[in-house]
């Protein structure tokens, strides 16, 4: 049958609440008292699967444990317990214009950020001039980036990262980049890589956006896996218990 | 998994913050030549006029100690808080963690070329000519890469961990800036702590650049294979802390 891109299996990953306070001080008290640190748990024993080729919504309010679940995913973090597995090349993107710096032109930026996020310097090289016709950036390339618009950098940054051609991305709410017409080029990107077999699992704590790219989707509340279902049903439940908590 | 090259994203990010640094400073260079060029005048000053010392080309012998200690304490000091200056890039990317420790201290190595470029040219003024032991300096400057790569491979996750590390660290510089032959000679140290002083790398390479470039004599092998033992047995040390360490870095960056 179909394979398995992505599988959750009891994951919980919790953090050492330190408040900031990482001084020795600190470390003295609690080897000398003996208490065990506080830990929030920011993933209580999440099991979900998610096929090749399907898409995946994650929902949920702030603080529900999306963006750990996506450094999950992404291999970046790694669980108290349970097991994460991935099956093939995985893009996150979860920042996109990592190492960016306004300083640099828009050309060194991309070399920069490519080399960042995994791409070798031949394919760098390859895909250079479909990022910035991708981004739509034009003699600008050569300037510095602090002379670009936000919308601008947003595009260059979602280019090189779209441009990777990985197998599974990982989304974090960041389709807001560009304008209207950007936004609707990056949609239409993303959903012919699905429609070439390809996985995508991305995070919201809004319907909308998710809903355009995925069929499946899962609810994640103060780290608990609520429920787990089709886009609709799932987004339905959503917003309706949203609304409840709001008045 | 990350699937990019390490030499690729090494060139990249020293190339960038070379850039950064010297780009929108019509004096960069200047700034990297201002800091020896004054600790040289200041302590030529004292060392000449209010304690007079004996040593021959006395601005020359400073700027052989200066020159090393620089780079040692500038990497070391910028390596050891690299992992939680770039905590973005840890927090978000799967790029593997030795890449940022060791672009910190290659950063400084353009630091380091402007320095030795100085001391070249001081060595000219003095009158000092090339002679065929200038081959060893290169080693010698590679070993000390060497080890403070090691260096950093431990403090960079400590001080992760323990935030206190910074000012162990510069503490240390500090101490260190006094008791490594930097203005004083090795014949000038009492015989009962010469031992000491052997176990000290810095002391060791200060040592056997002045040999080749002041003595004109190659640096005594010994010295130099201690040297070469310490770099890489700190290297060693280094990456297997580090390795153990890598894992725990995103929870607490």
């Amino acid at each position: 049958m179909s394979i398995t891109a992505i599988e959750f299996e009891k994951v919980t990953k919790s953090f050492a609440r330190h408040g900031g306070q990482m001084l020795i001080r600190e470390k003295l008290a609690h080897m000398l008292s003996g208490r065990a640190k506080e830990r929030f748990i920011a993933l209580n024993n999440v099991s979900f699967r998610l096929k090749q080729g399907e898409g995946l919504g994650v929902l949920g309010s702030n603080g529900a444990g999306k963006s750990t679940l996506l450094n999950l995913a992404a291999g970046i973090a790694r669980p108290d317990s349970g097991s994460v597995r991935i099956n093939g090349r995985v893009a996150p993107l979860l920042d996109l214009g990592s190492g960016f710096h306004p300083e640099l032109t828009g050309g060194e930026n991309i070399y920069i950020n490519a080399s960042l996020i995994g791409l070798t310097r031949r394919r760098t090289r390859e895909l250079y001039d479909e990022i910035i016709d991708f981004a739509d950036i034009g003699e600008f390339i050569n300037e510095p980036l602090r002379t670009y618009s936000t919308g601008m950098v947003m595009r260059l940054a979602f280019s090189v990262a779209i441009n990777m051609d990985p197998e599974i991305i990982l989304i974090d709410e960041i389709l807001g980049v560009g304008d209207i017409a950007f936004q609707q080029k990056s949609f239409d990107r993303i959903r012919r890589f699905r429609t070439a077999g390809h996985t995508v699992l991305c995070v919201s704590h809004s319907a909308a956006m998710i809903e355009e790219l995925c069929t499946e989707a899962i609810w994640l509340d103060h780290g608990q896996l609520i429920m787990a279902g089709p886009i609709r049903e799932v987004a339905a439940a959503y917003h309706g218990r949203s609304v409840i908590s709001n008045v | 998994m990350w699937s990019g090259e390490y030499s690729f994203v090494i060139q990249n990010l020293v190339a960038k913050d070379f850039k950064i640094r010297y780009r929108n400073m019509s004096l960069g260079v200047f700034w990297s030549l201002l800091n020896p060029l004054v600790m040289m005048g200041v302590m030529t000053f004292v060392m000449t006029k209010i304690f007079p010392s004996s040593v021959k080309h006395f601005p020359l012998f400073l700027l052989c100690g200066l020159v090393p200690y620089n780079f040692f304490s500038i990497a070391w000091t910028s390596g050891t808080i690299s992992l939680v200056d770039n905590a973005g890039l840890i927090k978000r990317l799967l790029i593997p963690r030795e890449i940022i420790s060791i672009t910190a201290v290659l950063s400084n190595c353009a630091h380091l070329l402007i320095q030795i470029a100085l001391l070249v040219t001081f060595l000219f003024m003095f009158g000092v000519m090339p002679n065929r032991h200038w081959v060893w300096l290169p080693l010698l400057w590679g070993l000390e890469i060497v080890f403070v790569c090691g260096l950093v491979f431990v403090t960079a996750p400590l001080y992760v961990f323990i935030r206190d590390t910074r000012y162990v660290v510069e503490s240390v510089n500090l101490i260190l800036m006094w008791l490594v032959p930097i203005f004083y000679d090795f014949s000038m140290i009492p015989a009962e702590y010469k031992d000491i002083y052997q176990f000290n790398p810095i002391a060791a390479l200060i040592l056997a650049i002045r040999q080749i470039l002041l003595q004109n004599t190659a640096p005594s092998p010994a010295l130099v294979a201690k040297f070469a033992l310490s770099s890489f047995a700190m290297l060693a040390l280094g990456m297997l802390i580090f390795q153990r360490s890598k894992s725990a870095l995103y929870d607490y960056v």
